[in-house]
């Protein structure tokens, strides 16, 4: 019959491979970074909350894929569309994500992709509208662990 | 790699003494471990459009058409069109190769018909190309229920896999059973314990952000164990997909399947 | 090349909102991963994605590493008149690909 695995061998192996992350663990980007850059993209006008509709599964299996869909409240005409949709993340390498431009052409704001989440983290889209205006939704996402990864 | 040590440790100090007796799941209650995923994942491989499997099946559909080796033939040339003549095949292998004398697995029948009829040298294992071939003819079972075949080589080669399933391994001291009979429904740190059945192979797995082989998924599950992996191709991993064929059997296919 | 696969519906009415959705084979390697030497693997991203139609451009996309390998990118278009919808990928290491689908518009 099987032999039981005593609870301090499971410990001793965590505690072991807990060790042995902290020398791989990268160098993540900071909720400061991800502000700067989201600065810099509406060139310090002011941002509000609402118009933008941030799909984000709450709860994601593996952080290398996550569907991301955003969606801006628009009528897409020459006089008053989306110019610009940018997403941002707070504790990946890099707080980029992807920025896309739209048009009166575009039929509606629409994107979706798929995005990668070094751990669980905050994410928000940022769209610029023709008027120059600029308006915002965040999204908080968790990574589970994965249980079993390949090595 | 540590996460998967952690995890493990985890689950192991909680379920601990759960985890003695293996039982195999009631037939009623086997089911592809697509049900058991998010949402946002089931809906990525249901659309074709958004199945990044799907780049490697159409690969897979070029190679069908392209000819190869000394014969200068194409799988086309002999086996017609991948829709009707390959139609099913996904769903019965493993299969017992007479000439060789032991079972073969999908990929290891295209191996053959490659340096045997094509005359060409075979495809290295897990390479994009040997991949996309299987995907391309596992993908044409699509729906179909898989239909282990039932003669004594397949059967001795099941039975030989399910000692292998049921077998402790590793520093983690761990058998497939542990995890995919006894607790599958169950959580392995924050991710749910799957059923493991092979029902979407070759696939598309986010870990990998690559299609990969049910071979290359087991020995993933044998380094997660700490168990020296089989090598590719070892007939120990045949018979393990012989088992969990005949352990699946009626589960529709799904490749290429999308997992975690 | 690399393979593309590119959905647009073949018809559409005029004035209509399609959809686009595109998948390309591409790592997308960030430039923070070891390889298996353990040594860092350098960059190798598909940089911006562009679609053309009816001789304007009507999206395009920057990416950065923060994009999944075999990048998905699905948007919309009106409409507007029969032809081609070019697709343009480009990035690191001179990638470069083209794919086009024609829409007839009615």
């Amino acid at each position: 019959m099987a032999k039981p695995l005593t609870r301090r061998h499971a410990l001793r192996t965590g505690a072991a491979a807990a060790a042995a992350s902290l020398l791989v663990t990268p160098v993540l980007a900071t909720p400061d970074e991800r502000a700067e850059a989201i600065r810099a993209f509406a060139g310090g006008a002011e941002i509000r909350d609402g118009r933008v509709k941030l799909d984000l599964p709450p709860l994601v299996e593996n952080g290398n894929a996550a569907p991301l869909g955003v969606e801006v409240d628009s009528p897409m005409t020459d006089a008053d569309h989306v110019r610009r949709i940018a997403v941002f993340n707070e504790r990946n390498p890099q707080p980029n994500v992807v920025t896309a431009a739209f048009g009166p052409r575009s039929g509606r704001a629409s994107l979706g992709t798929r995005i990668r989440l070094a751990t669980s983290q905050r994410i928000t889209a940022v769209a610029e509208m023709s008027d120059g205006t600029y308006w915002s939704a965040s999204a908080d996402v968790i990574v589970t662990l994965a249980a079993c990864v390949e090595g | 790699m540590t996460g998967c040590i952690l995890a493990f440790a985890a689950v192991l100090a909680v379920l601990g003494p759960s985890i003695a007796a293996a039982a195999e799941i009631a037939p009623p209650d086997r089911r592809s471990d697509t049900i058991a995923m998010s949402p946002a994942l089931r809906a990525m491989q249901a659309d074709d459009a958004a199945n990044p499997g799907m780049l490697s099946v159409l690969d897979g559909e070029a190679l069908w058409n392209t000819r190869a080796g000394d014969a200068a033939r194409s799988c086309a040339d002999c086996h017609g069109p991948a829709a009707t003549g390959m139609r099913g095949v996904a769903a019965r292998h493993p299969a017992w190769n007479k000439a060789s004398g032991a079972p073969m697995d999908l990929t290891g029948r295209i191996e053959m018909c490659r340096t045997e009829n094509q005359r060409a040298p075979p495809l290295p294992a897990e390479s994009p190309d040997l991949l996309a071939l299987s995907a391309y003819v596992a993908h044409q079972s699509r729906g179909m229920p898989i239909s282990p075949p039932d003669d004594p080589g397949t059967a001795a080669a099941r039975e030989r896999g399910r000692r292998l399933f049921t077998a402790r391994i590793g520093q983690l001291d761990l058998s497939c059973a542990a995890c995919h009979d006894d607790n599958w429904g169950k959580r392995l740190a924050g991710s749910p314990i799957p059923q493991g059945h092979p029902v979407g192979y070759p696939a598309y797995r986010l870990e990998w952000q690559a299609l990969g082989s049910l071979q290359r998924r087991l020995r993933n599950c044998m380094s997660g164990v700490r168990a020296e992996p089989y090598r590719f191709d070892a007939p120990e991993l045949v018979d393990l997909e012989a088992y969990l064929m005949g352990r699946a059997a009626g589960l529709a296919m799904e490749t290429p399947a999308v997992r975690p | 090349m690399a393979r593309a696969l590119v959905n647009v519906p073949k018809r559409a009415h005029r004035g209509e909102v399609i959809e686009v959705k595109t998948l390309i084979a591409h790592p997308m390697e960030t430039g923070y991963r070891p390889g298996p030497s353990g040594r860092i693997l350098p960059r190798d991203i598909i940089s911006r994605f562009t679609c053309t139609y009816g001789g304007e451009e009507v999206f395009s996309a920057e990416l950065h590493p923060a994009v999944s390998a075999n990048p998905y990118l699905a948007f919309t278009l009106e409409a507007r008149e029969s032809g081609p919808i070019t697709l343009t990928w480009t990035g690191d290491n001179g990638f470069r690909q083209v794919e086009t689908a024609l829409i007839e518009v009615a």
